[in-house]
């Protein structure tokens, strides 16, 4: 899509039609996936849960900021896009851990061992796929595929791509991360 | 995953259905078709109007696997000729506990799905359908897909399809979760991308469906017996059951038997006593407490009426509902109150909050149910659960509600005494064998005074 793109957030206000087309959807190559979903619906709102399942597979979760695209691009009313995304059991919002890592189970990942990174980081955080640690710290969860396949196996953390991992150093790197966003603060 | 869950079955020598039990790789477009696959639908292309395919599936008395029973044929006898577009729309939702017949239908034997399907729409001459399948079957997805995709390769599908000037499209959707989709305009709401909750009626889906526009809504079950009738006609498919339920039908078997699986019997000739021997009977040979016919959604069945025959009419006049015929078997070992709640928990939790008797019904359930596994309850608690039920029977925007007083109401009617038993055992909210439980759903709080958030 070409359209200037409002300030996102709950209160998008006026002064939105100049603002310039957010970065994210420039760099994060996720979103052309999802484009391509809402293109074969012709934009079309009855296209909105096949939009939603196509993000959630790319993101392994619905984030405000997606949330928003989505409807923008759909011409619905955030809180039809908001309703809906709540309603299915399958998608998930944002999780509720201060951090978020999300591991990619795609095929091309999958048989460069993903399945065992994610055991790995299960067994090291004692959290299980789909949930968050008991200090609220971490929310694991899966995805179906980032669209970094040469990169594989690949998870994301806190929406920073981390490619090539391995069981072994899977946790250690989400480990690093946390402690260093923890010392910034 | 040929016959994953498929299950031999000495009664049966050649299944309707479930033939990937008895032709491993069906689910190929070259098996299938040497096994007479599209024969039916070449049959009605060629030498049927569409009234007649109407006629043949009305004539079969098949009725609808999905739940209700209603016929087929009368179904499609009511969508207006002079109204276009039309859709068929197919109910691959599957949610009901204890419930995986559709699945090994789309996994196993997905070109009998798609011929029926294109010989119903070709009887209510509609150009477009779709398969509304519940979105955990992704992997189920994905095979029927490949089907499609085959059907369209050969011709099966698509335009003008062997000449007829017929043209179809099928497409399949995924759900997101949501029991309530499978109630039939629900389903219809989420096709269109909107919150899945069910819609007033009238006007049917056969006046306004998708869109608007007539609709027919058959289940995957339901649709994968039209090929055999259509290509074999009404009475060799009435060899098969009694008189008002013919042909054959899947019983998903599971809970406490030995060999749980997919079981194709014809209707009425078998009793639930039979079905759970040839599943292996019960798990060291231990009595059964009670049945459900249908998940969750019926009322069970105690021991006593092990007698009763396996079709519609029996099992209602047992006093329950054979629906999608998913029999959950319960021995001694299962305790009611906890498998009651169990449910309600289920239909609290799936409840799409249109309407308030549901809505605030099962929340209102729950927590008495709660209190009472908690080790607080009362028998006071006990009659109150039978007043939940009775204020929301009859007053639902939909049969879910219905469904949801039916664990309440049945076991209340026939286990009333191990309710009492249970509050006479667990007095003082001392921690009981369902304490662990609920601290991990988050009703009650830990050792360590946090409630989990689930
Ligand atoms: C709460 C609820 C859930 C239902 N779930 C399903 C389901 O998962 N699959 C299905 O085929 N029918 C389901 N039904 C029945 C459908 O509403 C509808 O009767 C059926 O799809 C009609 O198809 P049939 O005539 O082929 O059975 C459900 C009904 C209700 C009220
Ligand atoms: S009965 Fe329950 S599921 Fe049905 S409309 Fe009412 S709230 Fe929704
Ligand atoms: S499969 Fe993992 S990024 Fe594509």
């Amino acid at each position: 899509m070409t359209n200037p793109l409002p300030p996102l957030g709950r209160a998008a206000g006026n002064g939105a039609a100049t603002a310039k087309p957010d970065d994210r959807l420039v760099s994060d190559k996720r979103y052309k996936i999802i484009e391509a979903t809402m293109r074969r619906y012709g934009y079309q709102g009855h296209g909105l849960i096949e939009a939603l399942h196509s993000a959630q597979e790319a993101f392994g979760y619905l984030d405000d900021f997606t949330l928003m695209h989505i409807a923008r691009t759909l011409h619905l009313p955030p809180s039809k896009v908001f309703g809906v995304a709540t309603f299915y059991n399958l998608f998930t919002l944002k999780p509720q851990g201060a951090h978020t890592c999300v591991v990619c189970l795609g095929t091309a990942c999958y048989i460069k061992g993903a399945r065992e990174v994610l055991a790995a980081i299960e067994a090291e955080y004692d959290v299980k796929a789909g949930g968050t640690t008991r200090d609220n710290q971490l929310s694991l969860l899966t995805a179906r595929c980032f669209g970094s396949c040469a990169l594989a196996p690949v998870l994301t953390f806190d929406g920073e791509t981390i490619g090539k991992v391995t069981p072994e150093a899977a946790a250690q790197q989400i480990a690093q991360r946390m402690m260093a966003i923890r010392q910034a603060a | 995953m040929a016959g994953f869950y498929g299950t031999k079955n000495k009664t049966m020598d050649r299944h309707v259905l479930l033939r990937d039990v008895d032709v491993p790789d069906i689910r190929e477009y070259d098996v299938y078709v040497a096994n007479g696959g599209y024969e039916a639908w070449k049959k009605a292309l060629t030498t049927m109007k569409p009234d007649e395919v109407t006629a043949v599936v009305k004539d079969s008395g098949l009725r609808g696997r999905g739940g209700a029973g209603f016929p087929t044929g009368v179904k499609w006898s009511f969508i207006p000729k002079d109204v276009f577009p039309k859709y068929v729309v197919v109910n691959g939702d599957e949610s009901e506990a204890g419930t995986f017949k559709d699945h090994q239908i789309i996994d196993g034997n997905p070109h009998q799905l798609i011929e029926g399907v294109a010989l119903c729409a070709y009887a209510v001459q509609a150009k477009t359908s779709y398969i509304y399948l519940r979105g955990e079957f992704y992997e189920p997805a994905k095979t029927l897909q490949k089907a499609i995709d085959e059907a369209y390769a050969h011709g099966m599908l698509g335009k003008n399809v062997l000449g007829s000037g017929f043209d179809i499209d099928m497409y399949i959707h995924m759900g997101a979760g949501a029991y309530i989709c499978g109630e039939e305009t629900a389903l219809l709401s989420s096709l269109e991308g909107q919150l899945g909750q069910p819609r007033l009626r009238p006007p049917f889906p056969a006046v306004q469906g998708l869109y608007a526009k007539p609709t027919v809504i058959n289940n995957v079950e339901t649709l994968a017996n039209v090929p055999p009738i259509v290509l074999n006609g009404a009475q060799w498919y009435r060899q098969y059951g009694t008189e008002k339920s013919p042909g054959t039908k899947i019983f998903c078997v599971s809970g406490r038997v030995k060999r749980p699986g997919n079981y194709e019997l014809p209707l009425g000739k078998y009793t639930v006593r039979e079905l759970i021997e040839m599943a292996g009977g019960i798990i060291d040979g231990r009595p059964v407490k009670g049945v459900l016919p249908a998940g969750s959604s019926a009322p069970i069945l105690p021991a006593s009426a092990l007698d009763t025959k396996l079709d519609y009419e029996s099992v209602q006049a047992a006093g329950s509902i054979l629906g999608s015929a998913s029999f959950v078997i319960l021995d001694d070992t299962v305790d009611i109150v906890w498998a009651a709640r169990k449910m309600v928990r289920f239909f609290k939790h799936e409840s799409c909050g249109k309407c308030t008797p549901c809505r605030e019904g099962t929340y209102w359930a729950l927590k008495l149910y709660d209190k009472i596994l908690s080790g607080r309850g009362t028998l006071e608690d006990v009659n109150m659960i039978g007043e939940v039920a009775a204020q929301m029977s009859g007053k639902c925007f939909c049969l879910l509600g219905e469904f949801a007083t039916s664990p309440m109401q049945s076991t209340l009617k026939h286990f009333r005494a191990e309710y009492e038993a249970f509050i006479a055992n667990h007095q003082g909210g001392k921690m009981n064998g369902y304490t662990d439980e609920l601290i991990r759903e988050g009703v009650i709080a830990g050792p360590d005074g946090v409630i989990a958030r689930h």
